[in-house]
């Protein structure tokens, strides 16, 4: 990173550390900004001695008006000497603060930049012409502050002396950017007049613009909230190693955020385990004492012999992360590939790795067009909302809670592709620390698979009573067996006589009944078997759990059979008991059925035999690498 | 944490993602100042040895001192030191300048040495302050399959997360100590007392700054005869230096770059 810093400024005269606040200017391109930060620079004496009237003269030789926006680009390329990165630092300090100005420079690499810049600030200025007003650009970077989670934006109206500092202008403007903003979530810390040419509303409340009451930039910038230091929020200590040198066993990571001291009680997640901290390791002087915090990189030690690999997280068992197989993300994407929807990626989350599939893509935006594309891919240089799923379950931070273990990285062939904030981690309870160790099996999938020539999956069976699903289950059962496969039928109605028989049909019973279902069926996926679910299950919403519970093994087939044809069929005699009144709460008389959306495949009974049925299901179960085709190739699937 | 507490704790993590990652890697053993505090670095990851060789790629050309150096404390450090020649000078183009030449038959001394052992990351003590090309690099920096550096296609490389992938037969360059600077060393080497080459400390107003081949390193004018007084003279020699650029060629840069980029 490229730093340049002026006087250091380590405490107050009190002897206290002066909060640290990151922000970020954005805007058009000719509003201003490069003469707002040299002018910000000079009010505040942070340049360095003479150059400010070395740069005047400078101007003088070449018989060029001197203007602000030359210093930065004077300091910039001094540095870039030696020094030429991505994302600039500038220092300077208010009364109260030290003001951390992130460049994002340039416009070609605009969204690696700005998001790495960017999604570090703590707060933002937004700044505006008072001639042009409100722009395009203008409401882009609005957009993209929401996008990135900045929530302090102070507005700047810079340039009134081109609008004779009128107030009517000047209302007109701010009215419409807070309604912009504030339709986004934003709401302005500020909106200041400002002539940062002449200096008026920077540090000073000048005549000129008289009739405003509000802060001046400084003051607005004095008043930045800092983020909460990551000392100060909850442990969080990601395994990058475990050494094994000596007869020390060490648990090596470095720790993103809060503190530990030897002693401490901690849980690993996501397992779940608890430990107490023996020892803290160093070198050359071991152990040490006191405490370590956040930013350290620490060797531990445990009081008991416990399963830890690279990518748990150590948290104190008051606090722990959240564990999840599914997370959504904010994301913006850098590979020629454009990201679509069911894509397998590699997610890094700190040093823990997951292999990762794209369930959703909630939103795509080009965010130099602001125009929202498809929501089938993301292109490269474009941000979207993402919906993942993780074959294996992670311990994770929404972003907004920890900055460090809610950010993610995704690969594609080795490279990394893109990266994102997580937004929200779906169906993770915060997981309640407990002394379980759950037992593994002794086999690995890949031995089973070798057997089965499939690898593990829950096909889940949706649709009106009598519209075949038992039928199908059935049929696809045998299949299955007579090729060597391991399939499993899970039929509702047959569950319902044992484990559910303590569930009647309630909306909520039934949300817990198809729970249950999904719990079992992917257990059974785990292990290498196909369950195969035959159910009713008419609420989308339970069907979402479901999915959520069985992951990227979850296939679903709509058996989408005219309700017509279903009620013709009737085969329990449910459709007649139902009309005549003596069954309550059938599905299939009370249009209660919410048609599936996204299955995986939607069959009509009606219009073919059971085996054409089947060989559908079994061509699909091929397609989305359930079932191997004749050349196993079980390298793939390890 | 202090500046050089949050060095150290990011190099310590770049050290161990480099361990964890890759199969085989070597550290370049330069015996100067850089190397030297990397390897401390790197004991500080793995709590008191280096679990990886260090490859000193021998020109022959070193300094005496430099050679005492390395035989002194590759055995007190326990080091898996691997010292690898190069080419004779003859076997280099003839047609490079002399220190041209002479660098060319390190690198050749090196792809020898990566053939032979199959390493798939090295270790290099570069930083980003020492020239501009430097400061382009990444933490892990692919190399090609000739072990060349392409600038304009290097993987995006952002919180830390590093690709560690390098494609068949290729290498990578790992750069812990890329994010220090001179003065950085040099203090930290004090903080830690890591021992260095005396050439560093002035001796009849001449010191050196790096060290390389005799017959192509040069000392400078200095009177810095301990690690405090070097670090002033860094402290100092560099503010007149940068004035001094800034008056000429740079502030111009400024105004193109100005015009041209409409910056920020």
């Amino acid at each position: 990173m490229n730093m340049i810093v002026t006087p250091a400024s380590p405490a107050t005269p009190n002897g206290t550390t002066r909060p640290q606040v990151r922000i970020v200017i954005v805007g058009h391109v000719d509003h201003g900004k490069s003469t707002l930060v040299g002018r910000l620079l000079h009010e505040t004496g942070s340049l360095p001695d003479g150059k400010l009237d070395m740069l005047k003269a400078v101007s003088a030789r070449r018989g060029m008006p001197f203007e602000w926006s030359f210093l930065l680009d004077a300091l910039q390329t001094e540095r870039d000497q030696g020094i030429t990165i991505d994302t600039t630092q500038i220092r300077f300090r208010t009364n109260s603060r030290d003001i951390v100005l992130i460049d994002a420079p340039g416009h070609a690499e605009f969204l690696r930049n700005m998001i790495t810049g960017a999604s570090q600030a703590d707060g933002a200025v937004l700044i505006i012409d008072a001639l042009e007003g409100v722009r395009d650009q203008t409401r882009r970077h609005g957009y993209l502050l929401h996008l990135l989670g900045v929530k302090q934006v102070a507005v700047v109206v810079n340039k009134m002396d081109r609008v004779d500092f009128s107030a009517e202008r000047f209302k007109d403007i701010s009215d419409e950017i807070s309604a912009h903003l504030q339709g986004l979530g934003v709401k302005p810390t500020a909106v200041i007049p400002i002539s940062a040419r002449d200096g008026d509303g920077v540090a000073e409340r000048t005549d000129r613009i008289g009739w405003y009451k509000g802060p001046t930039v400084v003051e607005a910038l004095d008043r930045l909230e800092p983020a909460r230091p990551l000392e100060a929020l909850a442990l969080r200590l990601p395994v990058q190693a475990i050494y094994k040198f000596d007869d020390r066993r060490i648990v090596a990571g470095r720790i993103e955020s809060g503190s530990l001291i030897a002693g401490d009680e901690i849980v690993i997640m996501p397992a779940g385990k608890i430990a107490r901290i023996k020892t803290v390791e160093s070198w050359p002087v071991t152990p040490v004492t006191g405490r370590q915090g956040a930013g350290r990189s620490v060797g531990i030690t445990l009081d008991r012999e416990l399963f830890l690999e690279r990518g748990d997280i150590i948290a104190h068992t008051n606090s722990a992360p959240r564990e999840t197989r599914r997370l959504r993300a904010r994301i913006f994407w850098l590979h020629d590939k454009p990201l679509a929807k069911g894509d397998q990626l590699l997610v890094r989350c700190g040093p823990k790795e997951s292999r990762a599939t794209v369930v959703a893509i909630e939103k795509a935006v080009d965010p130099g067009e602001l125009s929202s594309v498809e929501n089938k891919a993301i292109g490269r240089n474009h941000v979207g909302e993402i919906d993942i799923s993780l074959s294996n379950p992670i311990a994770t931070d929404p972003y907004t809670e920890n900055p460090r273990t809610g950010r993610l990285v995704i690969e594609v062939s080795g490279r990394i592709a893109g990266g994102g904030l997580v937004l929200s981690v779906d169906a993770g309870q915060r997981a309640v620390p407990v002394d379980i160790v759950p037992v593994e099996s002794a086999l690995r999938p890949d031995e089973r698979s070798a057997r089965y020539r499939h690898n593990g999956a829950v096909v889940w069976l949706t649709g009106l009573p009598a519209s075949g699903k038992s039928t199908l289950a059935k049929a696809l059962e045998r299949r299955l067996f007579s090729n060597g496969g391991s399939p499993i039928l899970l039929d509702g109605d047959t569950l319902r006589a044992g484990l559910n028989s303590d569930l009647g049909f309630s909306t909520a019973d039934r949300s817990e009944n198809i729970r249950r279902l999904a719990e079992v069926a992917t257990h059974l996926a785990r292990n290498g078997h196909i369950a195969i679910v035959a159910a009713v299950s008419p609420a989308r919403e339970d069907r979402a759990t479901a999915r959520r519970i069985a992951d990227t093994s979850f296939r679903e087939i709509h058996v989408a059979t005219p309700a017509e044809i279903c009620e013709e069929r009737d085969p329990k005699g449910h459709y007649k008991k139902a009309r005549a009144g003596t069954l309550a709460s059938f599905t299939g008389i009370l249009n209660d059925y919410e048609t599936p959306q996204a299955a995986e495949l939607v069959i009509d009974t009606s219009t073919r035999t059971v085996a054409e049925a089947a060989d559908e299901i079994e061509q699909m179960l091929k397609t989305t690498g359930v079932l191997f085709d004749e050349v196993v190739d079980l390298a793939a699937n390890i | 944490m202090d500046h050089l507490d949050q060095l150290e704790a990011q190099s310590i993590y770049i050290f161990r993602e480099a361990f964890g990652r890759l199969k085989k890697i070597a550290l370049l053993w330069s015996l100067g100042k850089d190397s030297n505090v990397m390897i401390w670095l790197a004991r500080k990851a793995f709590f008191g040895r280096l679990p990886f060789p260090a490859l000193h790629v021998d020109t022959g050309k070193k300094f005496p001192e430099m050679y005492r150096f390395r035989d002194h404390y590759g055995k007190e450090w326990d080091l898996d030191l691997r010292v690898e020649p190069c080419p004779p000078i003859d076997a280099v183009d003839p047609t490079l300048p002399p220190a041209a030449r002479s660098a060319a038959r390190k690198t050749e001394g090196l792809k020898m040495a990566l053939a032979k052992y199959g390493f798939d990351g090295l270790i290099a003590g570069i930083r980003r302050d020492e020239e501009a090309t430097r400061a382009k690099e990444r933490v892990f920096s692919p190399r090609g399959l000739e072990g060349n550096w392409d600038v304009r296609d290097q993987p995006p490389e952002f919180w830390d997360h590093f690709n560690a992938s390098p494609p068949q037969g290729a290498h990578l360059r790992i750069h812990p100590i890329l994010h220090w600077t001179e003065s950085d060393i040099w203090a930290y080497t004090k903080r830690e007392n890591i021992p260095i080459i005396p050439l560093y400390l002035s001796q009849n107003g001449k010191r050196y700054r790096s060290l390389g081949d005799q017959d192509i390193t040069n000392p400078v004018a200095s009177n810095a005869s301990n690690i405090d007084e070097i670090l002033i003279e860094l402290e100092q020699t560099k503010v007149p230096e940068r004035s001094g650029r800034a008056l000429d060629h740079e502030t111009e840069d400024a105004f193109e770059r100005l015009r041209v980029a409409g910056y920020l």
